[in-house]
């Protein structure tokens, strides 16, 4: 696995230098903002990213919070199947189906409810117990740095394109924002709380915010209502070869987001290692024979992840 | 063993006998109330038509900080003389004792609005030209949503580093829809141009969704050692 790590960033480089090229010279130049919109080929893949990354934290933060006790366990287990089988067939039903906006199909609602049973069952899976936490700490940092990428580049679309930099009412801009805000408070949180409890009070706030979401959205939703808006390009289908270019980026992002993620979570877990061999060692005696043999014992994986 | 609600009214009762005897919090929030509202009025001079459209922002702004120094003496008290560990082995269920702590905060801070709001009316000269009845749900949905999820951060920001410093980080973000709810909502009765149903709905909405999150999940925060 070590060594499949070089490997995976020079392709991921091939990767994202690929990506560049189809945006800057193959993509069609826009015929009515030109080639400013290029920019949707950095601020969409990141947002995206930046929204998979909070959604993975959210789902690990859950099943943390749910791994302290076997009878938790159970039931957030039943309940997150629930939501599964609800949410696939729920939008296949006439008078829910109705209640859509118009331009989402039945079918894309159910797979992202979807995604939420498959995530979580895969992270129970492949990271137990403490390497959840580890899991939810990386998703949130690398989701931040990708979501402040959103938000710079934001405004310097906005800028050419609607003559301001920043619509206060604008239901994307605006939650986008407020998501970052909870985002960096989580690890504000991390920082300043240094004790064995910092894990557990961080799920409870990563939970907290997810359910900050859609009341944010739906506020702002309303209040954008009653205010006057700048005229904003909506609607409209993107041309198929730009669409074909922004998903090859997307791509792009994912492959080096996952790149981040993977180094920064060995990093995360070797300094827990290290962390706890160093209380082992202060707890033993220096000098002592346990010590000495204690301390050949405490080998660091280094690596294997 | 005795009941929930003989606890959480005992605690409760005994909180409020603190704030009587002491006044502490009380008169210090009222104090920092009036200092914004005095600072407020040299900062804006506005005409009656505008301070209609801003008193909403700067009631809620005032009532907000002064929120802030309400919740910091919640948890804060507890911690002298180990008051919190006696909570954590004692049998009495933790949500008992976050609802005592919430509403003991919530009729604080609610006291605090009923003494302040006259003030900005007359500093503001603010006559209300939509339903005003409509005022006293929106406020009291506010206050409450700001007061769970403050006193909720509170207890979890006793266990960082620079306490007084985190409970506002953490509490701000997430209040932003129900600051949003209350703010667009006062404003929206006192000019009466728009109708205020969606942001009580909005407020209701994000009471019962914190509420039972924070009942939900305050064992873990105050057993998480």
């Amino acid at each position: 696995m070590k060594k499949a790590f070089p490997i995976m960033a020079v392709l991921t480089a091939l990767l994202l230098a690929y990506a560049f090229y189809q945006a800057m010279f193959v993509a069609p130049t826009d015929a009515l903002q030109g080639d400013v919109y290029r920019i949707i080929f950095y601020h969409v893949p990141s947002a995206w990213t930046a929204f998979l990354l909070f959604f993975i934290n959210f789902i690990a933060s859950v099943q943390y919070l749910a791994s302290v006790k076997p009878s938790t366990q159970r039931a957030a287990k039943w309940i997150v199947i629930a939501i599964g089988m609800v949410g696939a067939i729920a939008p296949f039903i006439p008078q829910v189906q109705a209640q859509l906006p118009a331009g989402l199909y039945p079918s894309s609602v159910a797979t992202t409810v979807l995604a939420i049973p498959v995530f979580y069952f895969l992270m129970g899976k492949y990271f137990p117990g403490q390497d959840l936490d580890v899991l939810a700490v990386t998703a949130a940092e690398v989701g931040v740095v990708f979501c402040t990428i959103v938000l710079i580049t934001g405004p310097i679309w906005a800028r050419p394109v609607w003559g301001i930099w920043w619509a206060p009412g604008d239901i994307r801009l605006t939650s986008t924002l407020v998501l970052w805000l909870i985002y960096v408070s989580y690890l504000v949180l991390r920082r300043f709380s240094d004790s064995a409890q910092t894990q557990k009070l961080a799920a409870v706030l990563a939970v907290f915010g997810a359910l900050d979401v859609p009341l944010v959205y739906f506020s702002i939703w309303f209040f954008r209502t009653q205010h006057p808006q700048p005229v904003i390009g909506g609607g409209g289908s993107m041309d198929p070869r730009m669409l074909h270019v922004l998903l090859i980026n997307w791509l792009a992002f994912l492959c080096f987001a996952g790149l981040v993620c993977w180094s920064r979570f060995r990093l995360e877990k070797l300094r827990r290692e290290v962390e706890e061999a160093e209380a082992l060692e202060s707890l033993l005696e220096p000098g002592s024979p346990a010590a000495q043999t204690s301390k050949s014992k405490v080998a660091l994986s280094r690596g294997s992840q | 063993m005795k009941s929930f609600w003989s606890i959480t009214l005992a605690t409760l009762a005994k909180d409020i006998r603190l704030e009587w005897r002491s006044k502490d919090a009380l008169n210090a929030m009222l104090f920092f109330s009036l200092l914004v509202v005095v600072i407020f009025v040299f900062s804006f001079d506005p005409l009656a038509e505008e301070s209609r459209h801003i008193a909403g922002g700067l009631i809620w702004v005032a009532f907000l900080f002064a929120t802030i120094v309400a919740l910091q003496q919640t948890w804060a008290r507890e911690l002298r003389n180990q008051v919190l560990d006696a909570y954590r082995v004692s049998p009495a269920p933790a949500r008992a004792l976050f609802l005592a702590k919430a509403l003991g905060n919530f009729i604080l801070v609610s006291l605090l609005e009923a003494l302040m709001a006259p003030l900005f009316v007359i500093f503001y000269n603010l006559r209300v030209l939509g339903p005003a009845w409509q005022l006293i749900p929106v406020a009291l949905l506010g206050t409450w949503a700001l007061v769970v999820n403050g006193t909720f951060f509170a207890a979890m920001s006793i266990r960082t580093r620079s306490r007084e410093l985190m409970l506002p980080l953490l509490l701000f973000p997430i209040s932003i829809p129900a600051v949003l709810g209350m703010v667009a909502g006062t404003t929206s009765i006192l000019t009466g141009e728009n109708p205020a149903h969606f942001y009580i709905v909005l407020l209701l909405t994000y009471d019962v969704v914190f509420t039972t999150a924070c009942i939900g999940l305050f064992d873990t925060v105050l057993q998480a050692e």
